[in-house]
């Protein structure tokens, strides 16, 4: 056992975190927008925004992350208005934005889906009863079905956070030096993978373990009408004998 | 009109690229992205099963063995996991070789691409499809069990005519799931040197500099490998539930 070998690696792996947390965040971000987009045109009742969305979400999800990758990142620079334009260029040559693009195009689709599932999943009465209060539309969806419709999110999207984190790590493929890709480079120069890919998963699992408390924490504060009241949720008590 | 034009241009090159001979490589590639994809399910049914059965387990040591599992394999990066099995079984190979004197002590012995990539993805198959056996096993009524129990069943023949049938047709809607999480993850162990799809499509963009053109048709071609297997996936679903459906 090489202790100062695992330490210096583990302190290496984590100097690239705030460049994984960097693709991860924005990633998360500009999906979640897209993902509002789409869910926003598949809620409009538009015909042809329901096609659009249901093609989208066919093809970001049913295609590997790593296709999508490559498609952006080494595909579309075959076309000459895209080296040419002032905007996508620098964006499309860029491998660290190439796979935030890829990214959040990828768990938009994912989201979309999640945000439809929880729209859905809102009771009918609670709706009801906010028309039959005379609420104008804007106001029944910004204080009834909104606040109802992520509580009921929040699990499926806590997991799909989880599935962006360890999709960071493919932007080591496109030589993005993030924990990934500095393990990779540390694995090459010692040849001991199994030391420096157990410290980078070590990393990896922590990450993941303290978002999905946080996740877990913010699901609790959001639902407290939904805990039973402490006292009720022990055991019945046995009638005190008072005769 | 500049985006027709290169439009027009790929779609005639994609022809005469794809007839003179990287169409049949693409064809090879989709075969072994299915053998990889057949083979780590397997793997991942046997360890999946041993997992579920050890986080259903009444004792604690199991229990734990079960949730780290399915914790670790699923809280880590799948290139992470395809690297360690890969070039960590290069390491362990090598240096068991280079001890037994087998091979010289500068040589290294490579851990085979193809046994590495489906060891690494079928282990995390193995971690979603416990949840599904789980799921399935946590699902079948109560009384089923009791019942076999009552009748004086032995824990083998439960497991076999009760548990095994039962837990079978409730899993295919989530061994649906798992199969195309496992489609997609078997394009990550081009990394590791499989010529499957992914690898095929990568070799084609870069000795012809068509990368648009290749990528998309293997984005193609697994959208059509994960859009084939939901009706086979659903005729399943169908057949193995043949004797639950209502009567009409």
């Amino acid at each position: 056992m090489d202790l100062d070998f695992y330490l210096s690696t583990m302190w290496s792996v984590l100097k690239a975190l705030p460049l994984t947390l960097e693709i991860w965040f924005f990633g998360i971000a500009f999906g979640l927008i897209i993902a509002t987009g789409l869910t926003w045109l598949r809620a409009s009742g538009y015909r042809l925004g329901e096609y659009f969305t249901r093609a989208y979400v066919f093809i970001f999800r049913g295609s590997p992350l790593l296709v999508q990758l490559y498609l952006i990142y080494f595909g579309l620079s075959q076309f000459d208005f895209v080296r040419h334009s002032p905007i996508l260029w620098p964006i499309l040559r860029d491998p660290m934005y190439c796979t935030i693009v890829a990214m959040a195009l990828n768990t938009a689709a994912y989201e979309s889906e999640i945000f439809r599932g929880a729209l859905r999943a809102v009771p009918v009465g609670q709706i009801e009863a906010a028309k039959a209060f005379g609420m104008s539309a804007l106001t029944r969806f910004r204080l009834v079905t909104l606040p109802i419709a992520l509580r009921l999110a929040l699990p499926a999207y806590s997991t799909e956070i989880i599935l962006m984190t360890k999709a960071t790590a493919l932007a080591s493929v496109v030589t993005i030096m993030e924990m990934m890709g500095t393990a990779q480079k540390i694995q090459h120069d010692t040849f001991r993978p199994i030391e420096v890919l157990t410290c980078a998963g070590v990393i990896y699992l922590l990450l993941n373990l303290s978002i999905a408390r946080l996740f877990a924490w913010v699901e609790y504060r959001l639902s407290p009408h939904l805990r039973p009241p402490p006292e009720q949720s022990q055991q019945i008590r046995p009638v005190p004998e008072v005769l | 009109m500049e985006f027709l034009n290169d439009l027009k241009d790929q779609v005639s090159t994609a022809y005469e690229l794809l007839a003179a001979g990287w169409g049949v490589q693409l064809l090879w590639g989709i075969a072994w992205t299915l053998a990889v994809t057949v083979v780590s399910m397997l793997i991942g049914a046997v360890l999946g099963s041993l997992v579920a059965a050890a986080k259903l387990s009444h004792r604690g040591g199991l229990r734990f063995i079960g949730e780290s599992y399915t914790t670790v394999f699923r809280g880590e990066p799948e290139l992470l996991i395809i690297y360690l099995f890969y070039y960590g079984g290069t390491q362990v190979l090598t240096g068991v070789a280079r001890s037994t004197g087998s091979i010289g002590s500068t040589d290294i012995l490579n851990m085979p691409s193809f046994l590495g990539g489906v060891l690494a993805v079928g282990i995390i198959s193995g971690a979603y499809q416990a949840e599904v056996f789980r799921g399935s096993f946590l699902a079948i009524h109560r009384g089923e069990l009791e019942a076999a129990r009552a009748y004086g069943m032995s824990a083998w023949l439960r497991f076999r005519l009760v548990i095994v049938p039962q837990v079978l047709r409730l899993a295919v809607p989530g061994l649906g799931n798992v199969w195309q999480l496992t489609i997609k993850d078997s394009a990550l162990i081009s990394v590791t040197g499989v010529a499957e799809l992914m690898l095929t499509a990568n070799k084609a963009a870069r000795s012809t500099h068509h990368s648009l053109l290749f990528y998309t048709v293997a984005g193609i071609l697994y959208l059509v490998m994960t859009s084939i297997s939901t009706p086979i996936f659903e005729k399943a679903e169908r057949y193995t539930s043949r004797s639950f459906t209502r009567p009409k």
